[in-house]
């Protein structure tokens, strides 16, 4: 793997989330960044990585059963009484 | 706002909050409605990341239930050195690696259960050009779709929010339990590391497979669908 030189699409695509976790040094960010610019296919790669995260931060929880609720707070009841 | 909204960096949500402080305090005074939220905040949080661990929805829930009753008695010793939600979640996490083993599963984070130690592709290394391509080499073959003319109620649809769903289930256990915990429940890198005792280039690698993954499940789906 070259250190230096034009960052190829391909390993822009392996680099993305040491790009967003802030774990690339910066000389390899600013390579990285450099197909930003000019790539409408790393653009939107990157953008679809975004929209990814982005939904998986909506998937819906679900709510607890009430006899749940009720074995947990006769837990908490006897945990009080010590 | 769901399109292209990439994260900044962790908020330092790593130590305990003054309101971490206050609740413990109120738990400790034995305040019921404050236990109740709590617990209602997290059940969901907590039941996913258990089943996991022992497989079976069932025991899942004895699962958290234990680790509310090691909460209350664990609480006195609660210093804040991390937050309340990432001392839960590892109470959580040593109780369900408990109960696996004692049931005789093998457990995502036993020190060499090695899944996914080969080279992986983020994309299929097909969909660029090869190395012999004289000038663009390594470049997109043809560019991926942009979902910027996908309307934002389609994106946020139930379809696809199963089929989401359905690619986080069948990702290898590390990196489910890696995604959920950042992606899903929304933990920093710090806190899930805290959580799951893996180093940050572990952690990393298991995220950067599982989002890789949900990706190109959700590219599939939608590329289908144009057409």
């Amino acid at each position: 793997m070259k250190a230096s030189g034009d960052m190829t699409c391909r390993e822009l695509v392996d680099l993305v989330t040491n790009y967003l976790e802030g774990a690339l040094p910066r000389a390899e960010r600013v390579r990285f960044e450099e197909p930003l610019a000019y790539c409408p296919g790393c653009i939107d790669y990157l953008d679809q990585i975004g929209t990814t995260i982005a939904l998986l931060g909506r998937l819906s929880e679900e709510d607890m059963p009430r006899e749940t609720e009720l074995a947990f707070l006769d837990a908490f009841r006897r945990w009080k009484a010590g | 706002m769901v399109r292209g909204a990439i994260a900044g960096p962790d908020t330092p949500s790593f130590v305990a909050s003054a309101d971490d402080i206050r609740l413990v305090e109120t738990l400790r005074a034995g305040d019921e409605r404050a236990f109740t939220s709590l617990v209602n905040e997290l059940y969901s949080s907590l039941l996913r990341v258990a089943m996991i661990y022992v497989g079976s929805r069932a025991v899942a829930e004895e699962v958290v239930q234990e680790t509310w009753v090691g909460v209350l008695h664990g609480i006195d010793r609660f210093e804040g050195r991390s937050s309340l939600r990432t001392w839960i979640f590892r109470i959580l996490t040593n109780t369900a690696k408990t109960r696996a083993e004692r049931e005789g599963r093998s457990i995502p984070f036993s020190a060499l259960a090695g899944e996914g130690d080969e080279r992986e592709s983020a994309v299929d290394p097909d969909r660029f050009l090869g190395p012999d391509h004289p000038t663009w080499a390594g470049h997109w073959a043809a560019y991926p779709m942009s979902w910027s003319e996908v309307p934002e109620q389609r994106l946020l649809s139930k379809e696809v929010r199963a089929l989401i769903e359905d690619a986080v289930e069948a990702l290898p256990a590390r990196q489910r339990i890696v995604i959920r915990l950042r992606d899903i429940e929304g933990f920093s890198s710090e806190e899930a590391r805290t959580i799951l005792g893996l180093s940050e280039a572990n952690q990393r690698v298991l995220l950067h497979r599982a989002r890789s993954k949900v990706r190109g499940a959700l590219e599939r789906y939608l590329a289908q669908e144009q057409i």
